[in-house]
């Protein structure tokens, strides 16, 4: 990419930043200063890439090593840093700018973030999995620039006042002699407009919790005023001079191709610019939106049938039967059928969880602008980096001809039509030349997404003759097909597959060999199972006779990462399952918990959300229950969320009304341990969010189709819970270590709602509701059930 | 295609459209404004939410014939960053939003909803929400804000 026409596109707010740091656009060309991290992919100035660069531009996010491509200090002393993990509704962009106020001693304000644009940031992979907190939060990448900056600047300033480090101050980036605080420098003075030109170094501390005045504190979010009075620029709100609009015309079934298209059925409407045919993708660009959205509807477009689908109704009995399997042993003793024939009792029992959709309130968009073999992609993808190499595929250009900037688009949870949609718009814009912007429809949203994954879970336990638990087992099918496109799998998402690629393929795995490690990234495994692999016991319970054993299969619709992927299924069918042992045992079930934990923290997060509830210690269900009319209980649930990152216990309140299977959630508790919170605000409006997403999942939210096509295309087809809901009482604690690493806390709520409802609903009326969503049909039989 | 004139945010446009374009179309196109949103294009959600003669109207699904001569407010015709309106500075004190897709039609719905029924109980505030839809699920801060700004406007 030309370097000037690089510069021409920076965003204004990195021409400020720019300014700031008191780098001219011609100086900037002339030195490989703070931003040379987002021109070193451009084959033609690779003169200006330093050592060591290159590596840091591997797609699998490995950041950079150089402080300059995290940290410029401005000529006005204004700080700017850069990040490759983006804001997404959860928060990241305030706290980052946090984190880098107090590293650096400068007030909140003076912090200047940059986030996630390919010719800017350090390649920091995708924003998900609820690890950018960890990520950028703990000894390394931004954390770690930050200290080493510091660090850099206290060295300067020794030199330069002739005292030592360790008789000076930092406040308000200015650095004193302790002594005698008439001696100082500035950091404008120190290396204003100029680079560091050192790199990270692992040994720079960063501040004890206990020092924090910024970071730590619950400071609002930057973008909340520009959202809360319409002047926020979403992915949606991009405007390109010259820009024209497309839609995209799906298949009407799963697996139909394109047999012809009529140019002509669209000639008569005005302003179409052009019909667009690329394999099985087809577009229509149109002067204005309207327009593309009329054209789309009338272009008479020719398919095959559809491949067929497996009926709704067997979906579960489908998945076990699915040939072939990649299967997976995530902790096998091997002595698991030995104790549960031995067992004094065993209890089993079977877990269902539907396909569900991300379903973002405001469908997914974006704008390309692909033009003399170079693109510029407006995306509110998770994955900059990832995506700018996939687009190229896509357009069948050199990587580093393509930037991808991001722009805030509605909330994701996980992967949602993000990056389908910048392949539609690079698509239809590389075909007309000129700029184009694609929202799609909502049908299109829903019906091709990336669904979050179904799941059946066989799950049995002995027990001895003390009712404690001395074997668990655990068996899994779900499916998948496609998920993010990485750098190189573009055909994971439907436009992808749509123009030519294939999604990546199905590695079928049979026998499952034997574990080599304890790894519980999914949650496959029970909080209550020791964990042993290999001679170590990395677990967080007791159970040493464990078998957790998975099979993935292939999946008819298009699956992705969504909130808590695996995670919450497989806790949901956990938690439940502890419940009902805990029943077979006569004992009550947060006490059955403990009895089973070996964790201290976990065991602290589940002690405190009890304590914070009132919990009423008793087995479930409650003594001496009605029958009929409303019934009142209480569920507990837990876990480590991703075996390491980030630990969270949830009492749920419920009333159920037993004459029409309504329930209602009337209070939720939740106690949440994520090392030292960065923003107490800002991580308590995420358990809140995400323990009602979890409700409104737990209750309402299944994908339906037939037998060609998926048929949950809009709200009224895919319910969920709207602002009018009878929405419980949320009471959170915060359990803040300033001891421990950051982790993990966007997801942990959602993953333990499920579990806390089911069992709050079998306290309340002895009806145990073990498929999700918990629909009032599904809860009628049942209560009608009950012996 | 035909001329109509449309005031919004106390501004007069006078604009060549055709009739059957969606109100929502024009706004966020045509005249680039940033706080009305598509969210499903069938009047489910509420991100489009405008008020049109003091009535909360979905302009996903009003077609500019339907509008001719009206007067609209959208969410930037209320307050700017520097001085919100007080239900915007209710949602900013309560951190009431995640992603702030939705809050265009939440503050919208509200707004239009508490100036017609100033004394509204907490349940008929849920009732005149339900049709609003937000996948964050900041429910609780939500309905938390809207009350405040109510009680404020009593006061």
């Amino acid at each position: 990419m030309n370097r000037l026409a690089v510069l021409k596109e920076l965003t204004p707010d990195a021409v400020v930043a720019l300014e700031k740091t008191g780098m001219s656009r011609r100086q900037f060309i002339a030195r490989s200063g703070a931003l040379i991290i987002g021109f070193s992919m451009a084959g033609s100035i690779t003169q200006l890439t330093a050592p060591g660069s290159a590596a840091a531009q591997r797609l699998d996010g490995a950041g950079s090593g150089r402080l300059d491509s995290w940290i410029a200090i401005g000529g006005d002393g204004s700080v700017t840093a850069y990040t490759g993990k983006c804001e997404l509704g959860q928060g990241l962009y305030t706290a980052q700018k946090q984190l880098i106020a107090e590293e650096l001693s400068v007030p909140f304000d003076r912090v200047n973030l940059i986030q996630c644009d390919t010719a800017l940031t350090p390649d920091q992979g995708t924003t998900s999995g609820a690890q950018s907190h960890p990520t950028n939060f703990n000894e390394k990448n931004l954390a770690l620039a930050g200290a080493t900056a510091r660090e850099a600047l206290l060295q300067r300033a020794s030199a330069k006042l002739g005292v030592p480090v360790d008789r000076l101050a930092t406040r308000d980036g200015v650095i004193r002699v302790k002594a005698d605080s008439s001696k100082s420098v500035s950091y404008a003075e120190l290396i204003g407009g100029q680079t560091f030109g050192v790199p990270l170094n692992s040994g720079a501390k960063r501040k004890h919790p206990s020092e924090w005045t910024i970071l730590g504190k619950p400071v609002p979010r930057v973008e909340i005023p520009a959202l809360a009075a319409g002047q926020f620029e979403f992915v949606h709100n991009v405007r390109v001079p010259g820009m024209l609009h497309g839609q995209v015309v799906r298949p009407p079934a799963v697996g139909s191709t394109l047999v012809s298209v009529d140019d002509a059925s669209v000639q008569g409407i005005p302003g179409v610019v052009k019909v667009v045919v690329k394999n099985n993708f087809v577009g229509v660009v149109a002067d204005k939106p309207w327009l593309a959205f009329q054209a789309a509807n009338k272009l008479k477009v020719t398919w095959t049938a559809g491949s067929g689908l497996p009926p709704q109704r067997d979906l579960y009995e489908y998945l076990r039967n699915q040939k072939p399997t990649r299967d997976t042993f995530f902790v096998n003793s091997k002595d698991v059928d030995d104790n549960l024939a031995s067992a004094a009792r065993v209890v089993k029992a079977t877990y269902f969880y539907p396909y569900q959709m991300h379903g973002s309130v405001g469908s997914s968009c974006a704008v390309g602008d692909v033009k003399d073999g170079k693109a510029t992609i407006w995306s509110a993808t998770q994955a900059v980096y990832p995506l700018k190499n996939s687009v190229a595929m896509v357009l069948g250009l050199p990587p580093e001809n393509v930037r991808v900037i991001f722009r805030m688009g509605s909330g994701c949870y996980g992967i949602n039509g993000a990056d389908t949609v910048s392949y539609d718009a690079a698509l239809l814009s590389q075909a007309v030349g000129k700029p184009v912007r694609v929202q799609l429809t909502r049908k299109d949203e829903m019906a091709w997404e990336n669904y979050g994954f179904a799941f059946v879970i066989d799950q049995r336990a002995g027990l001895d003759a003390r009712g404690t638990i001395i074997a668990w087992d655990h068996e899994s099918w779900a499916p998948t097909l496609g998920g993010r496109p990485g750098p190189s799998d573009p055909g994971n998402v439907i436009t992808g597959f749509l123009a030519g690629f294939q999604p990546a393929a199905f590695a079928a795995r049979t026998p499952a060999p034997e574990p080599k490690e304890f790894s519980n990234g999914s949650n496959a495994a029970p909080s209550y199972v020791t964990g042993c692999v290999g001679g170590r016991c990395e677990g967080t319970g007791t159970v040493a006779s464990e078998r957790v054993f998975t099979h993935n299969v292939k999946s008819p619709f298009w699956t992705g990462p969504l909130r808590s992927p695996a995670r919450v299924q497989n806790t949901f069918a956990h938690e439940s399952f502890m419940d009902e042992i805990a029943t077979a045992a006569k004992v009550d079930p947060v006490d059955y918990r403990l009895r089973h934990l070996r964790d201290p923290r976990l065991i602290e997060v589940v002690k405190s959300v009890a304590k914070a509830a009132n919990w009423e210690t008793r087995p479930s269900p409650r003594f001496g229950m009605r029958r009929t009319g409303i019934a009142a209980g209480r569920g507990v649930s837990c876990v480590l969320y991703e075996g390491d990152n980030g630990y969270c216990a949830m009492v749920a309140e419920v009333e159920v009304n037993q004459d029409t299977g309504e329930i209602t959630a009337t209070r939720l508790v939740i106690a949440s341990d994520c090392g030292p919170v960065s923003n107490p605000n800002g991580l308590r409006n995420q358990l809140e969010g995400g323990a009602l997403h979890g409700l409104s999942r737990t209750l309402l939210e299944e994908v339906r189709w037939d037998d060609q096509k998926v048929t949950s295309i809009d709200w009224s087809t895919y319910p969920s819970l709207f602002l009018g809901a009878n929405v419980p009482k949320i009471d959170t604690v915060l359990i803040n270590r300033s001891d421990g690493s950051t982790m993990g806390a966007g997801e942990t709520a959602t993953t333990v709602t499920a579990a806390a409802i089911a069992n709050a609903v079998f306290d309340a009326t002895g009806a145990r509701i073990r498929q999700v969503p918990f629909t009032r049909e599904r809860v009628k039989a049942a209560l009608d059930a009950r012996a | 295609m035909s001329v109509l004139n449309l005031k919004v945010n106390g501004q007069n446009h006078s604009l060549d459209v055709d009739l059957q374009t969606p109100l929502l179309y024009v706004l966020s196109d045509d005249l680039e404004l940033r706080g009305p949103k598509f969210g499903c294009g069938l009047g489910q959600c509420g991100s489009c939410t405008v008020i049109v003669n003091g009535e909360a109207i979905r302009s996903c699904i009003t077609p500019m014939a339907a509008v001719a001569g009206s007067e609209i407010t959208t969410l930037e015709g209320l307050g700017t960053v520097e001085k919100p309106h007080p239900i915007q500075k209710a949602f900013i004190n309560e951190q009431a939003m995640q992603c702030g897709f939705c809050i265009n039609g939440v503050i919208m719905t509200a707004k239009a909803f508490l100036d017609r029924n100033p004394r509204a109980t907490d349940a008929q505030i849920r009732q005149a929400m339900s049709g609003v839809l937000c996948r964050c699920h900041v429910h609780a801060r939500m309905i938390g804000a809207i009350k405040r700004y109510a009680q404020e406007a009593k006061a």
